[in-house]
């Protein structure tokens, strides 16, 4: 049974969405969705531990050796991964009976829950496999039912974001694919430590050059890469609530786990970041994407688009990592991962919350007035995940920071520790903002009051709280994302 | 000049490339915008199909008499990228038919104009 933990870590979810368009009942689809989404956690918690302790798992699909078969392969990158993103689904999924049942129509909810379930699959499967074609299986796997998910919001512009993720989406596996095609056609094999081994061998470097410029542009595409992310706002905006909890903490995460894959595992980093403007073209963008989101967050007038903006300059702070590409950058960039996940799954499912609350479908800054008396634990976690969103000490958002700078300083790159401040002060400009609307505005007349259903409120603060936590207790985060960082960057250099 | 003949299948798959994807930029009609989609990835499955056909190669079936083989594990790779292509086709346009039902319009310019409109009126 242990053996075969990698397979049932992505069988588990992918069973479960069918059986509820089968079953069609909403409690079994909730009971269905939670029961899997813990037992993702606990496997890859186990799986994880088990790669500690013994070095990377290798799982042959089907008894097919590698590399001709394909490989499950779970390291101290892929294991991180797995972690982040069945713990936000592990959250998300107890909070989603509730939200799910406010804003969708009853006939339609058990398909919400499904495309959840193939969603978790994709995600959980992208970080999993060994095998490039697999991945982008579950690449488009985790996109088709996330745009599913997209188009059930509440209001009809959702569909024309769900339709402008899809053509963006599309494009973006559909340029991985020519990379991978094109990679394939010089080294003759899919797995990609086979192919990281194959292509010390190519002689030709034009096709591997071009392989690298679909890659970058297509998985840009999809993690939402300055300024690739138009698709981004809307999508997060306008979906259903615990969509874009669930979507914000994961989807784009998991594309930058594909990036940093292929950029240290599968090409030789060494002349990428050498002999190529890699670096600069990525501190460049992501400093673009730091300052110039932020700035339209400060501006936006409806908080869902505001968070989702502030998503686009998180991504950001990721990005920036792989160009510094040194272990302390790396690792700040990894932590991220996990700590942007669980910072903005806290806000959007908080944000679901008094959505719920307020019946409204569009919330704007203002709208938050006198939120700190009206649900004040809400309004306080919420208070909190914006402190972690801004790096202050304490919470996880410092943690990333830290290793960032101390990154660039290792680099000599003393002025980017300027852009990371004005960019942290960018962040405080529009955090302040719901801080000022929640509790130094009084509440409109007639205002909704009380809390959201404990089983919400449960999910976001607690979520919030971990926040803290990964801000004080670094071993796990911190620890593992050390590890992977070394991981990468020990492997060919 | 000859090299340029020998290698036709990669010019028709960087012409389909480059014609999908100017489709789905130039064009505000949401069902041809999905059209150009189609093509792109059309484009891909060519290039994976055209290298792996040898001329004068069988399935790769051993069997006396022949000795060329053509590579298979490429047009299993293509069955399952079409299936991927069909399934976001189709995903695209049951969102179009839904998009139409709640604008009454598939013109980009159109849809856009009506979500400017509902900003102005809040």
């Amino acid at each position: 049974m242990l053996e075969h933990l990698p397979a049932l870590q992505v069988v588990l979810p992918l069973i479960a969405a069918p059986l509820i368009v089968l079953v069609r009942s909403r409690s079994f689809a909730w009971l269905a969705t939670t029961a899997v989404s813990y037992a993702c956690l606990l496997i890859a918690v186990l799986l994880m531990s088990r790669v500690g302790a013994s070095g990377p798992i290798s799982y042959a699909i089907g008894s097919w050796p590698a590399p001709w078969g394909i490989e499950y392969r779970v390291d101290a990158l892929s294991g991180f991964v797995l972690v982040a993103v069945s713990l936000t689904a592990s959250f998300v999924a107890p909070y989603a009976q509730r939200s799910i049942a406010a804003e969708l129509a009853p006939d339609r909810q058990y398909l919400m829950y499904s495309m959840y379930c193939l969603s978790l699959a994709g995600l959980l499967g992208i970080a999993i496999t060994g095998d490039a074609f697999n991945l982008f299986v579950f690449l488009e796997i985790s996109s088709l039912s996330s745009y599913v998910l997209i188009a059930l919001g509440p209001r009809r512009r959702a569909l024309v974001a769900a339709y402008q993720y899809m053509l963006m989406g599309t494009v973006g596996a559909t340029f991985y694919v020519i990379g991978v095609g094109l990679l394939y056609l010089m080294t003759g094999t899919l797995n990609l430590v086979d192919m990281a081994e194959r292509l010390r061998s190519v002689e030709e470097v034009r096709p591997v050059l071009a392989a690298l410029a679909f890659i970058t542009v297509g998985i840009g595409l999809k993690l939402a890469l300055f300024p690739l992310h138009q698709w981004l706002p809307n999508a997060y905006a306008y979906a259903p609530s615990m969509a874009t909890a669930f979507l914000a903490a994961t989807a784009t995460k998991v594309s930058v786990y594909v990036l940093l894959r292929f950029y240290f595992s599968v090409f030789d980093p060494a002349p990428l970041f050498e002999r190529l403007p890699t670096r600069e073209v990525f501190i460049a963008l992501s400093i673009a994407a730091m300052v110039t989101a932020s700035l339209v967050a400060v501006f936006e007038r409806d908080v869902k688009r505001m968070f989702a903006y502030s998503s686009v300059a998180q991504i950001g702070y990721i990005t920036l990592g792989i160009g510094v590409d040194n272990q302390a950058s790396l690792t700040g960039s990894i932590v991220h991962l996990l700590n942007h996940g669980v910072t903005k799954g806290a806000i959007f499912l908080l944000l679901g919350a008094i959505a719920l609350r307020s019946g409204a479908v569009s919330m704007t800054v203002a709208s938050l007035a006198g939120l700190g008396r009206r649900m004040p634990l809400t309004a306080f976690g919420l208070v909190i995940a914006g402190l972690s969103l801004i790096g202050v000490p304490g919470t996880a958002g410092f943690i990333t920071k830290w290793y960032l700078i101390v990154g660039a300083i290792d680099r000599g790159l003393w002025w980017l520790v300027a852009v990371i401040l004005i960019s942290s002060l960018i962040a405080v400009a529009y955090v302040w903002r719901v801080v000022e609307a929640a509790y130094l505005r009084p509440a409109p007349d007639g205002a909704a009051c009380g809390e959201a259903p404990p089983g919400m409120l449960a999910a976001g603060l607690a979520m919030a709280l971990l926040c803290v936590y990964f801000g004080f207790d670094t071993s796990f985060s911190a620890g593992g994302a050390s590890d992977a960082a070394a991981m990468l960057l020990r492997g060919l250099r | 000049m000859s090299d340029i003949a020998a290698h036709f299948s990669y010019w028709i798959t960087i012409f389909l490339m480059i014609a999908g994807m100017y489709i789905l930029i130039a064009r505000g009609n949401l069902l041809k915008k999905l059209i150009g989609l189609a093509i792109l990835q059309t484009s891909v499955y060519l290039l994976y199909i055209a290298p792996a056909k040898l001329i004068g190669g069988t399935a790769p079936i051993v069997a006396p008499g022949f000795v060329t083989y053509s590579n298979p594990l490429p047009h299993v790779l293509i069955l399952t990228a079409i299936v991927v292509g069909v399934a976001t086709l189709a995903l695209g346009l049951a969102i179009v038919v839904r998009i139409r039902e709640a604008y009454g319009s598939i013109e980009e310019d159109e849809i856009l104009a009506q979500d400017r409109a509902d900003d102005a009126a809040r």
